[in-house]
């Protein structure tokens, strides 16, 4: 592309993000603030995560965009394009062939590889957010390991629920010491956290922070010893490819209101759907 | 008796005004001290400086959790934070200002616990209907917002919040100033037996002689953010020798 430094940013601003980085990597789980830039795309396109992908993408990089576990939403097949314009780069839908994963409210199925980096569009970094409007007071609390307000709004949530109820953006310990979002991707992908081979970065660029789960880190969901994390997935099965196991989304098939589940993985869908194709011949 | 926390020449100004002017003073271990004075003497600074709420501008506080005094100063924000959470108490006159009023009563209670790592929702539940039972409200409010408690209800539930930890040391500011004089009189009962039950430190701010003669062990007056008299309640409230104290006693005791 002519007029554009390779991946858009400009170096300096790069090194300004790449540095935020590593200073997220070596605190896990610490919010780290950065000079976020204006994107040629909207805020809610998941800026964060779209200068996090500028900064570390390579010539040599594979990418794949995750929408809510598809590849082919326009806001997916727009960051795609963006990346294969400015940077030239390969792009893919399958989680295997992929080395960057850019991605919005979904972790892959499939098992991600220490060779492969995941980066999380954020929308609200703080997940005390809601509990402590003052940013300053948030920090605080931060600095001092100071989460019982954390604590008693999931008892209240089983109080008045009778679960821990928050099905989107369970807050997370990481490493023992912060408190932190993991953006909002449902419960049950939580557990994909924990000493995940990858590394894990969340980008948040209306709220310019950065932060990060390194490889192999402890990411413990919050709950109590007798309520534990225990997420939930609707108990059908997947009407393309019959997974069991994998995360399902509801959809509207005519109307007449006819629903049926299918896996919001699309990529991961398609796999299986292969697998069984290729068995069968 | 041995002392738990010490407070030696503290100095803090507000512009022009002097708030602390000197101000040294000795807690023991189980005591009661309340600091009285007129409005405006500098008891909430005192008191503020004690529980490392602020930081006086001269002086030292020096606390013992056992292992022989240390500076606050010098102990950081996060082993005082921790303090603060744990085994320090803090009780406001406004209980407003101290509770989650959109956070149930048991939430409420269970906050202190789980700051401190309590991980088990049956046991904060048993440990906080304990505890509402402890301050004479009806444990059937577990689970009731405290918006609509009364103000001597939520006074309790205040009282309830901070000893759930089992603090060793309590800081109260007017815990009765903002109640009818009929509730009042019913809060301060309960507090003198919580107070003794479990063998707590406290260091009580009131402008209300009656209530430091029933509930202080020992009493220091406070003037222009000065102590002018200090020594046990009874023998300072009996025979002040000092003109001001004299004059505050006067003024408050029935004839
Ligand atoms: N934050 C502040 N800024 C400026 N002046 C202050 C501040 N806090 C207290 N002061 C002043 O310091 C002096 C002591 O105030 P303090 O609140 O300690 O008195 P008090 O004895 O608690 O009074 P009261 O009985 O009215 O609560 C007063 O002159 C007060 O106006
Ligand atoms: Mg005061």
């Amino acid at each position: 592309m002519q007029g554009y430094n390779f991946a858009y940013l400009d170096e300096q601003t790069k090194r300004m993000i790449r540095r935020a980085v590593l200073k997220a990597v070596a605190i896990p789980g610490h919010q780290v603030p950065f000079a976020s830039r204006e994107m040629p795309l909207p805020y809610g396109w998941g800026t964060g995560g779209i200068q996090l992908t500028a900064a570390l993408i390579g010539p040599d990089d594979v990418l794949k965009v995750i929408d809510q576990g598809a590849d082919d939403t326009t806001n997916a097949v727009s960051i795609r394009s963006f990346f294969a314009r400015v940077a030239g780069v390969r792009t893919t839908t399958r989680t295997t062939e992929a080395s960057l994963i850019q991605t919005r409210h979904r972790i892959p199925e499939t098992p991600l590889r220490a060779d492969q980096i995941i980066i999380y569009q954020v929308p609200m970094p703080d997940p005390l957010y809601r509990l402590e409007p003052s940013r300053p007071v948030a920090r605080r609390l931060h600095a001092m390991v100071d989460y019982g307000a954390m604590h008693v709004k999931l008892y209240e949530d089983i109080t008045r629920f009778g679960r821990v109820a928050v099905s989107y953006d369970h807050p997370v310990m990481v490493n023992q010491r912060y408190l932190m979002s993991p953006s909002p991707i449902p419960a049950f992908d939580n557990p994909k956290l924990h000493r995940s081979p990858a590394l894990q970065l969340f980008g948040a660029g209306r709220e310019k922070r950065i932060y990060a789960v390194p490889p192999f880190t402890s990411v413990v969901s919050l709950d109590f010893e007798d309520h534990e994390f225990n997420p939930q997935r609707a108990p059908q099965t997947c009407a393309l490819c019959g997974s069991t196991t994998s995360y399902l989304d509801e959809m509207v098939i005519d109307d007449q209101g006819g629903r049926m589940f299918a896996c919001s993985d699309t990529d991961f869908c398609e796999q299986q759907r292969q697998a069984q194709h290729d068995h069968a011949a | 008796m041995i002392t738990l926390l010490e407070a030696h020449a503290l100095h803090h100004r507000f512009g022009r005004t002097a708030a602390l002017d000197d101000v040294s003073l000795t807690l023991r271990r189980h005591e009661i001290l309340a600091i009285v004075g007129e409005s405006g003497s500098g008891k909430t600074t005192l008191l503020n400086a004690l529980s490392g709420r602020l930081t006086p501008q001269r002086g030292d506080i020096l606390y013992d959790d056992g292992g022989g005094p240390r500076a606050l100063a010098s102990c950081g924000e996060v082993v005082l934070r921790k303090l603060q959470r744990a085994r320090w108490g803090y009780i406001a006159q406004d209980p407003r200002s101290a509770l989650r009023l959109d956070i149930s009563a048991g939430g409420n209670i269970g906050e202190r616990l789980m700051a401190s790592g309590a991980r088990h929702y049956g046991d904060i539940r048993a440990i906080a209907t304990h505890w509402l039972e402890a301050v004479e409200i009806d444990p059937a409010r577990l689970d009731d917002l405290p918006r609509y408690f009364s103000g001597g209800m939520l006074q309790r539930l205040q009282i309830a919040a901070t000893l759930v930890t089992a603090p060793e040391l309590v800081f109260m500011d007017e815990p009765t100033g903002g109640l009818d004089v009929s509730v009042q009189a019913r809060i301060l009962d309960l507090i003198r037996s919580l107070v003794r039950r479990l063998g707590l430190a406290v260091v009580l701010v009131t402008h209300d002689i009656g209530v430091a003669r029933l509930l202080a062990d020992r009493l220091i007056v406070m003037r222009h953010g000065r102590i002018v008299e200090s020594g046990l309640t009874d023998q300072v409230l009996d025979d002040p020798h000092d003109e001001y104290t004299q004059l505050l006693v006067a003024s408050v005791l029935p004839a």
